[in-house]
């Protein structure tokens, strides 16, 4: 069974369900390090004085904002460190929404919660939101970091979305729209049947990282000392006119579901 | 396009739509500089710990360990040539309902822009998807790594949203979630009160902003009016060039752009004088203070 990375007890109203976060994410990717191409070395990272050239030793490093008129406000360890939040293991649950206001973009990372004892509140409350339709807003502060999160029951169990801060995020409505000349209404409906002669269930497991599979084929060829050779891409095919490829990609996807 | 991520086509049946493709997400947090003790922004420099030398950029390559110390070197070239055939293609050939997605498996966001020529294709798709609420599913490859994603539509604005594979994300039995004693319907029934009296209609935004950052620029603002600790940044100073560029005016000029090619010059001319103006301005055109109309409108068309 996974480590917990941290404890923390879910609070609202007068309710109080102590849980154990887990990371829900297995980092899949292939990790490269970066050598010295001459000495096939890896390299490492460090900070110089761009005037010297010498490195400043990290607990000599001071930090700084760059404000927007291209100057620097010096700030020292003791003013950064008032500025921590303190530690706590509250998770506050500040109000339950249905899920679709929450914005797809805002998701961040997703942590599976676990019951630390008092296994019937978190039953209870996993089996409440499910009946509920809900999703609640949770705020905490976990290492000296705050957290804002979505409080999610799946199949009888807790999960914890981090969610990212308002201003990070750029709505579609704040973007102006795309403007032209009026859709033709036959295209529109050709481009909705075309949608729903592919639409499907939502089925993840479908699909696999095939570039990262061919990444270590190659490593492990190189690694073997073989020789690997590459076939050419394939030219894209001719474009035609809109209205004609519609109507042949719908009689195509219908035949596809028909076989 | 200038600033995009990646550029290609998005194919819907034998349909083909150019886009660009343009985070959503601005840096998180606020981003401190490191300093020396004397306030000048620090160089950030490889260097080969054996030699204690420095590494120039564009004198590393990628290495993948084999075994501790052994490395199998790849360019990239190699890289690229693992990319799959149709590489500048993201193939719509599966739709799922919007709401069907399971939230753990949002990892990014990005806006795709309509690029070149009409966006006739691009608004058709938009429209359709947004109106049957469907979300186009999909693998393609950018800078060496393979994503899922998500086409969807949403302010007739087309947003591809990054998705962790399956095998990225643990079962919840791995966290021992499977075997859990079922509710009492007492406490269930509790539970369903307290959350009925915290149920709103909607979310707050205010909770969802980020109290540090905002308590650090406090700070910062509180020190600059004092004249307190402040420094001038060296000029030519590059390294935070990138971030200083607004997302918002690149995603900005990006629609209205595309905008511009679909109606050719009539779009154009059905604009007022303040509008070809704005859009000038938003283009960088030089001497647009001082154009009449039809100058603005040639000047525009030249540029896009």
């Amino acid at each position: 069974m996974a480590r917990a990375i941290w404890k923390g007890v879910i609070r609202f109203e007068d309710e109080e369900v102590p849980v154990k976060l887990y990371a829900a994410v297995e980092d899949r990717s292939v990790h490269f390090r970066l050598l010295n191409e001459r000495t096939k070395h890896p390299v490492k990272q460090r900070m110089v004085h761009p005037e010297t050239g010498a490195e400043v030793p990290y607990d000599e490093v001071r930090r700084g904002y760059q404000t927007e008129d291209g100057r620097i406000v010096l700030l020292d360890e003791e003013e950064l460190a008032a500025l921590e939040p303190e530690a706590a293991r509250d998770i506050h649950i500040t109000r339950f929404v249905p899920p679709e206001k929450l914005n797809h973009q805002w998701y961040d990372r997703p942590y599976y919660l676990g019951p630390d004892g008092a296994e019937g509140a978190y039953t209870a409350l996993a089996r409440a939101l499910e009946r509920q339709g809900r999703e609640g807003v949770a705020r905490w502060t976990m290492r000296k970091k705050e957290y804002r999160g979505a409080l999610r029951a799946e199949d009888g169990h807790l999960l914890l979305i981090t969610l990212r801060s308002a201003d990070e995020v750029v709505a579609a409505a704040e973007l102006p729209r795309p403007e032209g000349r009026k859709l033709d209404a036959r295209e529109l409906k050709m481009a909705h049947q075309l949608i729903s002669a592919l639409e499907d269930a939502w089925e993840p497991a479908a699909w696999q990282d095939e570039y990262r599979e061919r990444v270590m084929e190659l490593v492990e060829a190189k690694a073997a000392g073989k020789t690997v050779t590459f076939r050419k891409p394939k030219a894209r095919r001719e474009e035609k006119s809109l209205e004609e490829a519609l109507k042949k990609s719908v009689a195509a996807a219908r035949k596809g579901k028909a076989a | 396009m200038p600033g995009a991520f990646w550029s290609g086509t998005i194919t819907f049946g034998l349909v083909n739509v150019p886009v660009a493709l343009f985070p959503a997400n601005r840096a998180g947090g606020v981003s401190l500089r490191m300093l020396a003790p004397d306030g000048t922004p620090l160089e950030r420099q490889y260097y080969d710990p054996e030699t204690g030398k420095r590494v120039l950029y564009d004198e590393v390559v990628r290495g993948y360990e084999i075994q501790k110390g052994e490395f199998v070197v790849l360019d990239d070239d190699e890289l690229e040539a693992l990319e799959p055939e149709k590489t500048r293609e993201i193939d719509l050939r599966r739709f799922v309902p919007v709401a069907d997605i399971d939230p753990m498996h949002f990892e990014r966001a990005y806006f795709l822009v309509p690029d070149s020529g009409s966006n006739k294709a691009y608004r058709l798709l938009a429209e359709a998807m947004e109106k049957t609420g469907m979300a186009g599913i999909a693998t393609f490859v950018m800078r060496t790594r393979e994503y899922l994603v998500a086409i969807l539509a949403e302010e007739g604005i087309l947003r591809a949203e990054t998705l962790r594979f399956a095998d990225e994300l643990r079962a919840p039995e791995a966290a021992g979630l499977d075997a859990l004693p079922s509710a009492k319907a007492t406490d269930v029934k509790r539970f369903e009160k307290a959350i009925r009296a915290r149920a709103k209609a909607d979310i707050d935004e205010k909770e969802l902003r980020d109290d540090y950052a905002e308590r650090l620029l406090k700070l910062v603002r509180r020190k600059q009016k004092k004249g307190e600790d402040v420094v001038d940044a060296p000029a030519g100073d590059g390294e935070r060039d990138t971030d200083v560029i607004d997302l918002m005016a690149v995603l900005k000029r990006s629609m209205a752009q595309a905008g511009e090619t679909t109606g050719g010059g009539g779009s154009l001319k059905s604009l007022t004088k303040e509008e070809l103006y704005e859009r000038a301005q938003a283009m960088d055109i030089p001497g647009r203070s001082s154009m009449t109309k039809a100058q603005l409108i040639r000047a525009i068309e030249r540029v896009a």
